[in-house]
């Protein structure tokens, strides 16, 4: 039922679209915005995995960008949560939780996408970059939250389970414009990839929350 | 079902912990200052200054002339302190370049090298054009970022550069701004400067070009913007493009002030 009024939103966010919602830019401000995208386009090459579609902006990078100054408004924020929760895609398995030593391969993984990757060479989450996970690595980032202990402090009840691969599958579905990879949609990562780590957060074998 | 936030970290067990990390991180950053300092009296960057200097006065390409009537900006061959009021426009050319997109003018003008082969090699061992940074670079150190902002090319250079700072696109929508635009960020260990405050933006301007420990070679300011782009997952940013000048020119703009302390020494 849920669904429904998520698909209801997404209508009418829809045609009147995400565009246009900028009216606070002033016309300097827009007409860097248009320079920039056509200095972007004139600026690069494609390479390896890396093509110039890339630089092409979904809806969400585009008010992402506009808003980056400042707070998304609420009204947009809904909007945007709500169309990228939309979009989440589930494992053909039905399984939200995978193997979390998988899992914490995936974490510790840095390559993938780079256009000095190789397109069938490994692919990561690199989550470590962001976050501190398993208490035995030392050597992680502060641009998210610290995750340590993350399924021993909230349990793994199905809503936790549902809102944790959501949350990895599309960071966006619960806080527009985060600074987090949706690594589902953008598929970086499978769904089944996505579940692993999910395992990694939750599985209280998992060292995360040992 | 739609789920609300889940509650955020909590106890004094995981604070605990978090604290024992920053000391980690932060005994980390204080060795790798050390480092630096150890080493700060031999930067290697030196003999990349010495070459860059020699290639400067020396007679080179077709037409066999040096490069000491370049115009970088203050007027043919003044090389002290042009990188400090760098990018800039200039009027011959009628667009602002960074230092790397001046030279690569200086090249075919003055020595006849086609454009094709004075881009060719910008970075690496073999580069001239690194070394010739380097010591352009060096002939500004101590003295403060000035990057004019008279001319309206300038100013649009500059926005556009702030644009693209923000600019999220790819396949992990990243911008500079993700990594660049608060305090005490880090990437695993290594730390982040934060670009939008003007303590953070000097001390990283002033800082490039820097004789990479890691690489073993001098790198450019192009060459930091090309790998940032690499790793944002973005297309391959080209050498002396548009996107990699405006990007410097607010990069520069916002170091205002700051003591130009280049070529220096990094990890």
């Amino acid at each position: 039922m849920k669904r429904k009024i998520i698909l209801g939103l997404l209508a009418g966010a829809g045609a009147a679209g995400l565009i246009g919602c900028a009216a606070t830019a002033t016309t300097s401000e827009t007409d860097a915005a248009r320079r920039a995208a056509q200095v972007l386009r004139a600026s690069f090459a494609s390479k390896g995995m890396a093509s110039l579609d890339r630089l092409d902006q979904d809806d969400v990078q585009r008010l992402c960008t506009e808003y980056a100054e400042q707070a998304v408004p609420p009204a947009i924020a809904e909007r945007i949560q709500a169309q990228q929760l939309a979009l989440v895609k589930k494992p053909a398995s039905g399984k939200l939780i995978g193997d979390w030593k998988a899992g914490e391969k995936i974490a510790q993984e840095g390559r993938g996408m780079q256009f000095s990757d190789a397109p069938d060479g490994p692919r990561g989450g690199n989550c470590y970059a962001c976050h501190q996970l398993s208490p035995q690595e030392i050597s992680f980032g502060n641009i998210g939250p610290s995750l340590l202990g993350y399924g021993k402090l909230r349990g793994n009840s199905e809503a936790v389970i549902e809102y944790t691969y959501n949350k990895v599958y599309n960071s966006q579905a619960y806080s527009a414009c985060s600074n987090m990879p949706r690594f589902g949609h953008k598929r970086i990562l499978s769904p089944e990839q996505i579940a692993d780590v999910v395992a990694l957060l939750l599985d209280p074998q998992s060292p995360v929350n040992k | 079902m739609r789920l609300k936030r889940i509650p955020g970290r909590t106890g004094i067990a995981a604070a605990a912990m978090c604290a024992a990390s920053a000391a980690l991180a932060q005994s980390a950053a204080d060795e790798i200052a050390k480092y630096r300092q150890m080493l700060a009296d031999d930067n290697p960057a030196e003999l990349a200054e010495m070459k860059g200097a020699e290639l400067w006065k020396t007679p080179r390409g077709p037409k066999k002339a040096s490069l000491e009537r370049c115009d970088l900006g203050l007027g043919p061959g003044l090389v002290k302190g042009a990188y400090t009021q760098l990018p800039r426009y200039f009027a011959d050319t009628d667009r602002v370049q960074d230092l790397e997109s001046r030279l690569v003018t200086c090249m075919t003008t003055l020595q006849g090298w086609s454009e094709a082969e004075a881009r060719k090699n910008p970075f690496g061992a073999n580069s001239d054009m690194q070394a010739l940074v380097a010591y352009i670079a060096s002939q500004s150190k101590g003295m403060r970022m000035a990057v004019p902002m008279a001319h309206p090319k300038e100013r649009e250079a500059y926005a556009v550069g702030k644009r693209i700072f923000f600019y999220r696109a790819g396949t992990h929508d990243f911008a500079c701004a993700t990594c660049h635009a608060a305090p005490d960020l880090r990437i695993r260990l290594q730390n982040l400067p934060n670009l939008l405050d003007k303590q953070g933006a000097q001390l990283a301007y002033t800082t490039w070009p820097a004789y990479r420990v890691s690489q073993g070679e001098v790198r450019t300011m192009q060459h930091r913007l090309w790998d940032c782009f690499r790793q944002q997952r973005f297309p391959d940013a080209q050498y002396t493009s548009e996107a990699i000048t405006a990007l410097t020119t607010y990069l520069a703009k916002n170091a205002d002030g700051g003591i130009f302390n280049a070529p220096a020494l990094k990890r």
